[in-house]
């Protein structure tokens, strides 16, 4: 951990005072006059913030949405758990301009109607600063239009294309996990490379299975592959091998990724079709997120590739950032939790709550967040944000941010299964990563 | 894939899924019939019996048949002692009326899923089949020396699917054999053809609905535990099989047995067989309308003799 | 007479009490109004059906749901304004509920259920079918720029509220007026005794697709004003679970009166955000008050009140 600290310091590159800024760090002086607290003196000296003891003030609350029940439940804990761990950290560490955290969290029932009374909750009854966490998209795109009338800066941790689409609106961000978008396409050049350029894809039947045929069929053929066939599971489906008989025989490669509860049903059932005799098989790690891979029926996996957000198992080139990460949040170094090897984290998405909140506490600290008056300072600060180096604030890897599309870019892990473990085999630049920018949230009025 | 081993494939799976659905409908139709009440929990009875198979099969180490053994013996009686208990509580109560029957099973419901979640969590677990090898199918086709065998790439199915197939009809014609051969199959049907007479010739019929209720539940948890190790225990997994055999007992014609189990089978093959021709989301939705259309044009069901 | 003139009075209080809520209640139970008002009218749509006609029908999420795109699709993917695109939203629940009342009418009893439930589940999956269009289950934004009646930004708290109000104003009369008139006695004939009804020389099956109508429709004005004022329409509220709501709001209210699914849907709201403040399993309070409900309250609060004291309720 004494590393990780001394590395700490620079967790965001508090981006450079540029002219923008000013006018804000004026306006924070001058609420001064209103807010005369130890917070407000120390909001102003974030280095003076982060190590004086000055937890007196009243805390930051960041309302937390998060999937306990529904059918996100099984990611919501996970969430739950790496959130508090953040939290905990950051606490330790001095707060955020001295002022401690607080997290208020509030179950949303995984349902977009439900989500959106929590953002109004957290934002009117709790008073909270922020409201952050929200994984599954419908929920985000329910939510979204209440936070931006209410004000409130909203931080969802999705993965969905929606922010980077232009859909939403000024205050929602993602700073701290890739959307779809970037990670289907960065995989099409090594799966045409390595694995063959003959594609079927298997894929959910709704928004999110429809983002990977379209984002992943266009990188495809860009490489000069071909998907030979697109099969779209209905989302009410419980048993699925009466749908690989439309797989064709010249499939070189399965592409398969898919949510929900039946996941694990899905693959053993692909297993079952294909006995000794499969193609090459490429997935998202979504169809088995929170499985053990040594459950029974998945042994045709070994040798084939997953798509990782963050590796499960500990890589031998593991970076002291994760190392000191997965302990925090208790992770044992094959990706379940430290007290029950059976409980097995949503490690490839999880580490996006923990990166968010590092990047809410930069950009308070370069914004002089004092109170809800400066929530669009904050939301200005994050937008200065450029280059996020690699470090305990970030142990997923560096990332690019964009502010005008309010979306993250980074690394893509692609790992192999050997021996019932995922073995990293293929790191993506971020420059693979790149597409052009859909809209400028920064035009837009607060 | 050619169309023929493609066809196979659609029925084995629906008969898989028929025969799971065939015993959960059974319970649901039973209930329907004798007590006239709509239970909205009974997919929570499903669940439980799955939940419950994977709690008692964790118990046991060693070779994973006798984890399942024990949790198909036990698992559905201790999901009876649930059902009667609630209809002791809840439902003799409110004197099995149909209104407050179905917002009292839909607490019962939330009841049954939250205690799920705080002790079993959210996360879908597998059960290890007692035995699950694969069998690839091979088919007949004519060549230049005359008939000769040839394996279609990915037709195959596994012991285990094929037990369940059998299990479902040993365990159906256990449940006729129940109505039609025993004292307690005459009370049930007794007791489901008029209430007030059933109780002027002195059929204990508040016990009858307990049992009935009961047996019910344990025929949902024993489906329950068949799935487990194809599809995991997950605490959402009732609603699907509920709305499915809901649909089933209705087509079926309710309270009856032939009926109920024809419909599993028209549901569960239909199922498998209409996504060889249609896109699949397509086909849920022209088998949905198939299953309106049924109905509207036979409201009785197949199998019935009264509307309800 | 007087019983009519004190059931006018005591509803025309109702909104006046809404109306002066408006100015004083706290932001955050201000907005839980308006949404409550909103899905209200929804769960009173389905009590003309359910609470006066007898009918239960398990799949109203398809004419909420059809009020919902009819609205939002035309204002996606037409450029038309908001006050167009309700109508648009209106016409798609009587269409929907003219086909779907014309066919399910064949049926009776279960039935009847099982048929309105699989029309909305068929609904429901062609909302995914045709995600190019409706974005599926993730949905879709109404932008804040197309949220506008004659000028009024709807996205504004006391506009939506006021909004609401009206909305919920005119299906709450609407009922009150049925329930008054020869139409709405004949609907309650029909659920105490079809039979005898039909030998009085009613059309007993025109009846029942007046109410289908009329049931739709109010259903499909509360989806597309929900899709208006907050924003977003998507396929979750053409899920089964859509369906049941106004099921649950309507029998825990009180079927058969005309303020209790306002009742029911408002209680339930609270239930369960009351509940999840005092602990995470708040679907187990949820469901334990359900079921003490039932046993102690049969008839729905409204119903209850209207059995023990004020018989004249409505």
């Amino acid at each position: 951990m004494t590393k990780s600290n001394s590395d700490d310091t620079k967790i965001v590159e508090t981006p450079p005072i540029t002219d923008t800024m000013q006018p804000n760090r004026r306006q924070a002086i001058k609420t001064l006059a209103a807010t005369t607290t130890l917070a407000a003196v120390a909001s102003t000296t974030p280095l003076f913030g982060r190590y004086g003891q000055a937890q007196s003030a009243e805390p930051i609350k960041i309302g937390f949405q998060v999937h306990r029940t529904g059918i996100g439940a099984a990611y919501g804990r996970w969430y739950n758990r790496t959130t508090e761990a953040a939290v905990k950290k950051i606490n330790d560490e001095g707060g955020i301009n001295g002022r401690e955290v607080q997290i208020v969290a509030e179950d949303d029932g995984t349902d977009p109607k439900r989500g959106a009374e929590v953002v109004e909750k957290l934002a009117t009854q709790h008073g909270c600063d922020i409201a952050f966490g929200t994984l599954f998209s419908h929920v985000v795109i329910g939510s979204a239009p209440r936070a931006g009338e209410l004000k409130i800066p909203y931080f969802v941790v999705s993965e969905g294309h929606h922010v980077a689409s232009g859909m939403l609106n000024r205050y929602t961000l993602q700073p701290g996990i890739t959307d779809v978008k970037s990670q289907v396409q960065a995989m099409a050049p090594f799966v045409n490379s390595t694995l063959g350029k003959k594609v079927t894809m298997i894929y959910p039947d709704f928004a999110f299975g429809h983002d990977h045929r379209d984002y992943f069929s266009a990188a495809v053929e860009a490489q000069g592959g071909k998907v030979v066939a697109k099969i779209a599971i209905p989302p009410t489906e419980s048993s699925f091998t009466k749908y690989f008989p439309k797989i064709p025989r010249d499939t070189e490669v399965i592409y398969h990724v898919m949510v929900g509860p039946a996941v694990l049903t899905f693959v053993k059932e692909m297993g079952e079709f294909f006995g000794n005799s499969r193609p090459e098989i490429f997935g998202f790690i979504d169809s088995l997120e929170a499985v053990d891979l040594a459950s029974p029926g998945l042994e045709f996996l070994e040798g084939t590739y997953f798509w990782e957000g963050n590796p499960r198992y500990a890589q031998a080139n593991q970076s002291d950032y994760d190392k000191a990460y997965r302990a925090a949040v208790g992770v044992d170094n094959n990706g379940a939790s430290i007290s029950d090897s059976k409980d097995v984290s949503t490690y490839a998405h999880m580490f996006g709550c923990w990166e968010t909140l590092h990047i809410v506490k930069a950009g308070m600290e370069a914004s002089g967040y004092a109170g809800a008056d400066d929530r669009a300072k904050l939301i200005e600060a994050v937008e200065a944000m450029t280059s996020i180096p690699h470090s305990y604030a970030n142990p997923q890897g560096a990332k690019e941010f964009n502010g005008k599309t309010h979306q993250t870019f980074g690394h893509q892990y692609i790992t192999r299964v050997e021996n019932s473990k995922l073995v990293l085999a293929h790191t993506t630049s971020i420059a693979d990563t790149y597409y052009p920018d859909e809209v400028d949230y920064t035009t837009q009025s607060f | 894939m050619e169309l023929v081993p493609y066809l196979i494939l659609g029925l084995l799976e629906g008969l898989v899924t028929a025969a799971v659905l065939s015993l959960m409908a059974l319970g649901l139709s039973l209930v329907f019939g004798v007590m006239r009440v709509v239970n909205v929990a009974h997919g929570e009875f499903f669940m439980v019996g799955a939940v419950l198979a994977w709690q008692i099969a964790s118990l046991f180490e060693g070779h994973p048949a006798w984890g399942f053994l024990a949790a198909l013996l036990v698992a559905p009686p201790l999901t009876a002692c649930i059902a009667v208990a609630a209809n002791q509580l809840v439902l003799k109560r409110i004197e099995y009326d149909p209104e407050r029957t179905i917002v009292a099973t839909i607490g019962l419901l939330y009841i049954i899923q939250q205690v799920t979640l705080m002790t079993y969590g959210p996360d879908a677990r597998p059960v290890e089949a007692p035995f699950n090898q694969r069998l690839s199918i091979p088919l007949v086709e004519w060549t230049e020396r005359g008939l000769s065998l040839y394996w279609p790439w990915g037709l195959g199915t596994t012991t285990y699917k094929l037990a369940v197939i059998m299990a479902a009809v040993m365990l159906l014609t256990g449940i006729w054999m129940l109505m039609t051969r025993t004292r307690f199959g005459l009370l049930m049907r007794a007791t489901q053809l008029d209430r007030e007479t059933a109780q002027a010739f002195g059929i204990p019929v508040g016990r009858v609905y307990a049992a009935v209720f009961g047996l019910g539940a344990a025929l949902a948890a024993l489906a329950g535990v068949l799935i487990v190790p194809i599809q995991q225990a997950h605490y959402l997994m009732g609603h699907d099989p509920l709305l499915l055999s809901f649909i089933v007992v209705i087509i079926g014609g309710l309270g009856s047995l032939p009926g109920t189990i024809v419909a599993a089978l028209l549901i569960g093959i239909s199922d498998g067989m209409i996504s060889v021709f249609f896109s699949p989301t397509l086909a849920k939705i022209i088998a949905t309308l198939g299953v309106a259309f049924v109905l509207i044009f036979m409201p009785q069901g197949l199998f019935g003799k009264r509307g309800l | 007479m007087s019983e009519i003139r004190k059931s006018w009075g005591l509803h025309i209080g109702v909104v006046s009490l809404l109306l002066a809520l408006n100015f004083i209640l706290p932001d955050y139970h201000h907005g839980n109004l308006a949404r409550v008002m909103v899905l209200a009218c929804y769960a009173m749509g389905y009590n003309i059906l359910f609470g006066y006609t007898g009918l239960l029908s398990l799949g109203h999420a398809l004419f909420f749901a059809a009020g919902m795109y009819g609205m939002s699709l035309t204002v996606q993917h037409l450029g038309w304004s908001a006050g167009p695109a309700i109508i648009v939203g209106l016409a798609s629940g009587l269409a929907m509920s003219l086909i779907v009342g014309i066919l399910s009418l064949r049926t009776a009893g279960v039935a009847f259920m099982i048929v309105t439930l699989m029309f909305a589940q068929a609904g429901y999956l062609a909302a995914l079918y045709f995600g190019e269009y409706t974005r599926g289950d993730e949905g879709f934004v109404i932008q804040k720029a197309a949220r506008q009646i004659g000028g009024i930004d709807l996205s504004d708290p006391m506009n939506r509220y006021l909004a609401a109000l009206v909305l919920f104003a005119v299906c709450l009369f609407i009922t009150l007026r049925v329930v008054q008139t020869g139409f709405g006695r004949v609907l309650v004939a029909i659920r105490e005794n079809e039979e005898r009804t039909r030998m009085l020389g009613y059309d007993v099956h025109r009846h029942k697709l007046l109410a289908i109508l009329l049931s739709g429709t109010m259903s499909a004005a509360a989806g597309a004003s929900y899709g208006l004022l907050f924003g977003y329409a998507g396929a979750t509220f053409a899920s089964v679970q859509y369906s049941i709501f106004p099921l649950l709001w309507v029998l825990l209210g009180g079927a058969g009166t005309v303020l209790g699914p306002f009742v029911g849907t408002l209680f339930m709201f609270y239930l369960i955000d009351l509940s999840s403040d005092i602990s995470t399993a708040y679907m187990l309070i949820a469901g334990l008050t359900l079921v003490l409900l039932t046993l102690f309250a049969p008839q729905g609060l409204v119903g209850e009140l209207r059995r023990r004291t004020l018989r004249w309720l409505p």
